[in-house]
């Protein structure tokens, strides 16, 4: 081992700056919203929290987690992740299967037909048309039906299942096994892996989306958590134009939560599920990023 | 790793046939009719909701007038040719949304673009598995969390009384508090700041990757000749990098009228709209707030267009470029 050298120190040091920089540049926002939503409303109206709670208290997430509205739309939330994920990843990779088969007659244009789609979109309008169309708005299917395809998904899949070894369909093919069999029985659990990431992926999707919800339905019990929570922002901002004065009356008429504490702790409660589910999908997500790029 | 590289060694065999083909195509098709149930879903799903829009574009020809039921209305339309594309290119708004949509994504392409590199190149420095491990995990955290909770974090640090506000008070660059959101010149730094907030460590990836592949023997012979680590990372590093970066950046290029709907829909508010408004937020605002059908459908229309002959010709490009960088 050489001894460093002066140089190399000094480079170290500033590379780690620069990351200790970018990490409490990602981290310190989060932090920012839990301090404040655990702060007790009338205190936070003061100001001047940045890195620690002031005055500890629960009262917002008492308040949201008893709110019908917010626990109905977490329901909704729930109920559109927990149907959606698994028929998307059916769809998909049902679709994967067939495009990885070499021999399939018109392969090519239907795979054109799919790749398109990534490339021309008719824009809202006419999408918004056809949901309309077939009669959507306003329905939860709409959460559901126009996400099952995903071509990007599908490629991911597609070049895992051309990886893996070619004998073990032939062999299922010469036993007389027909192609849903081979899927079902050994296509399916060899994706296994790819499936779970992509599953993940879609999971996350679900629970992050509100434009559907906040645009295609008008029925306030089809309203997600992130649709409320854009509601929530929206009253924010429309009162942040309010000036200070009336702020400062509005607090103290109520005393115990103020919208602000609200908003940072439904913020949190909609943060929560992510923080505790990204980290496993971290080694998935990495291979199939690259793979994707080399593939496309 | 076998999946990238031995892939065609892998795939089901095709058995070599006399003739080329086995049987007609009818017989193919015939024996594969369980393969095309399971392309079905897919298929009818990509219909509806890929190609069905692609029929309702005609929406920007007529002049739809909402009311009445769906499809009456839409056939019983007066047909206007392009007289909404026209009305698009002549009212003004144009220039604006086209100068916001440029501006957003290439100042977020500014900032954006060099910061996953810079990222690369600093965690490849890093020893410590554990920091390494602790820093990758914080710095793809924003890139799962919807705009929605991205939005109400930036709001809460830009306001008033936020930590932006406050440090630049600190440092004596501000005496008041800037209202960020009260004042339509902040909003494109707003924008490529917090599309680079939120990206940046995801897209280090990419170039994590790369850099994974470069062969350590480079490094070696970089050290017998006396290297300093900046050296290495000048000589070594960032030239392995260079091809990736090339294509990575044609691409985005490729992408420059996506300049966001959420972020922009999520933070703005109408003081600030001369400088917020993108083309998707426009199209939302007057399609389905100001129910402006057609004009919105005839703006989407144009921005699909454009957008396809953008990402055509990068991909074009882009490949070409690869190929060159393979010899």
């Amino acid at each position: 081992m050489r001894s460093k050298t002066w140089g190399d120190a000094v480079y170290s040091g500033v590379v780690y700056a620069f990351l200790i920089a970018v990490l409490l540049a990602t981290f310190y926002p989060f932090w920012n919203v839990l301090i404040l939503s655990v702060n007790s409303a009338s205190d936070t109206i003061r100001g001047g929290i940045y890195f620690w709670p002031r005055e500890l208290s629960f009262t917002s997430y008492r308040e949201i987690l008893t709110d019908n509205e917010i626990l109905h739309s977490v329901g909704v939330t729930v109920a559109r992740t927990l149907i959606g994920t698994p028929l998307t990843v059916l769809v998909i990779s049902l679709l994967a299967y067939p495009l990885s088969n070499r021999e399939l007659v018109l392969r090519k244009p239907v795979t054109l037909y799919f790749i398109f789609t990534m490339y021309f979109s008719g824009g809202l309008i006419p999408y918004y048309m056809i949901l309309k169309g077939l009669n959507l708005i306003d329905s939860f299917w709409v959460f559901i039906l126009p996400g099952l395809m995903n071509v990007f998904y599908m490629i991911l899949i597609r070049t895992y299942i051309e990886g893996l070894p070619g004998e073990l369909v032939e062999s299922a093919k010469i036993d007389g096994a027909n192609d849903l069999h081979i899927y079902f029985r050994i296509i399916l659990p060899l994706t296994l892996p790819v499936l779970a990431t992509i599953a993940l992926f879609t999971a996350i999707g679900h629970w992050n989306a509100w434009f559907d919800s906040y645009v295609f339905t008008y029925n306030p019990d089809l309203k997600t958590l992130q649709a409320v929570l854009v509601k929530i922002l929206n009253q924010y901002q429309t009162g942040s134009m309010v000036s200070d004065a009336q702020k400062m009356a509005d607090s103290a008429k109520r005393l115990a939560v103020s919208s602000d504490t609200i908003r940072m702790a439904a913020t949190m409660v909609a943060t929560l599920p992510i923080v505790l589910v990204y980290p496993f999908l971290q080694r998935y997500f990495v291979k199939g990023m690259t793979l994707g790029a080399v593939k496309s | 790793m076998n999946t990238a590289a031995n892939t065609a060694a892998l795939r089901p065999k095709t058995t070599p046939k006399a003739g080329g083909k086995p049987g007609g195509i009818g017989r193919r098709l015939r024996q594969q009719k369980m393969l095309w149930l399971m392309i079905l879903p897919a298929f009818v799903c990509t219909l509806l909701f890929s190609y069905g829009p692609l029929f309702g574009l005609y929406m920007a020809f007529i002049n739809y007038q909402p009311g009445g039921p769906f499809l009456e209305s839409f056939f019983k339309s007066e047909f206007v040719g392009l007289q909404w594309f026209e009305y698009f290119f002549t009212n003004g708004d144009f220039w604006i949304i086209m100068r916001n949509t440029l501006a957003q994504s290439l100042l977020s392409l500014l900032f954006g673009f060099p910061a996953p590199i810079l990222l690369a190149l600093a965690i490849n420095e890093v020893k410590s598995g554990a920091f390494k491990k602790i820093f990758q995990t914080v710095s793809y955290l924003p890139h799962f969390i919807s705009w929605v909770i991205a939005a109400n974090i930036i709001i809460t640090l830009l306001s008033s009384e936020g930590l932006v506000n406050k440090v630049l008070m600190l440092l004596h660059l501000t005496d008041e508090p800037i209202a960020f959101f009260q004042n339509g010149h902040y909003f494109w730094w707003i924008i490529a700041s917090s599309n680079t907030w939120k990206d940046m460590g995801f897209n280090a990836i990419m170039y994590l990757a790369a850099i994974a592949s470069i062969n350590p023997e480079l490094y070696e012979a970089a050290k017998v000749d006396g290297a300093s680590r900046l050296r290495q990372m000048m000589h070594v590093t960032l030239p392995a990098l260079k091809p990736t970066i090339v294509i990575l950046l044609i691409l985005a290029v490729g992408g420059v009228l996506n300049a966001g709907f959420d972020q922009q829909y999520l933070l703005q508010n109408d003081l600030v709209l001369q400088y917020s408004d993108v083309i998707d937020t426009y199209t939302y605002r007057y399609g389905l707030q100001n129910g402006m059908f057609s004009y919105a459908s005839a703006v989407g229309l144009f921005k699909s267009v454009v957008a396809f002959i953008l990402v055509l010709t990068v991909n074009r490009i882009a490949k070409k470029v690869n190929d060159q960088s393979l010899f």
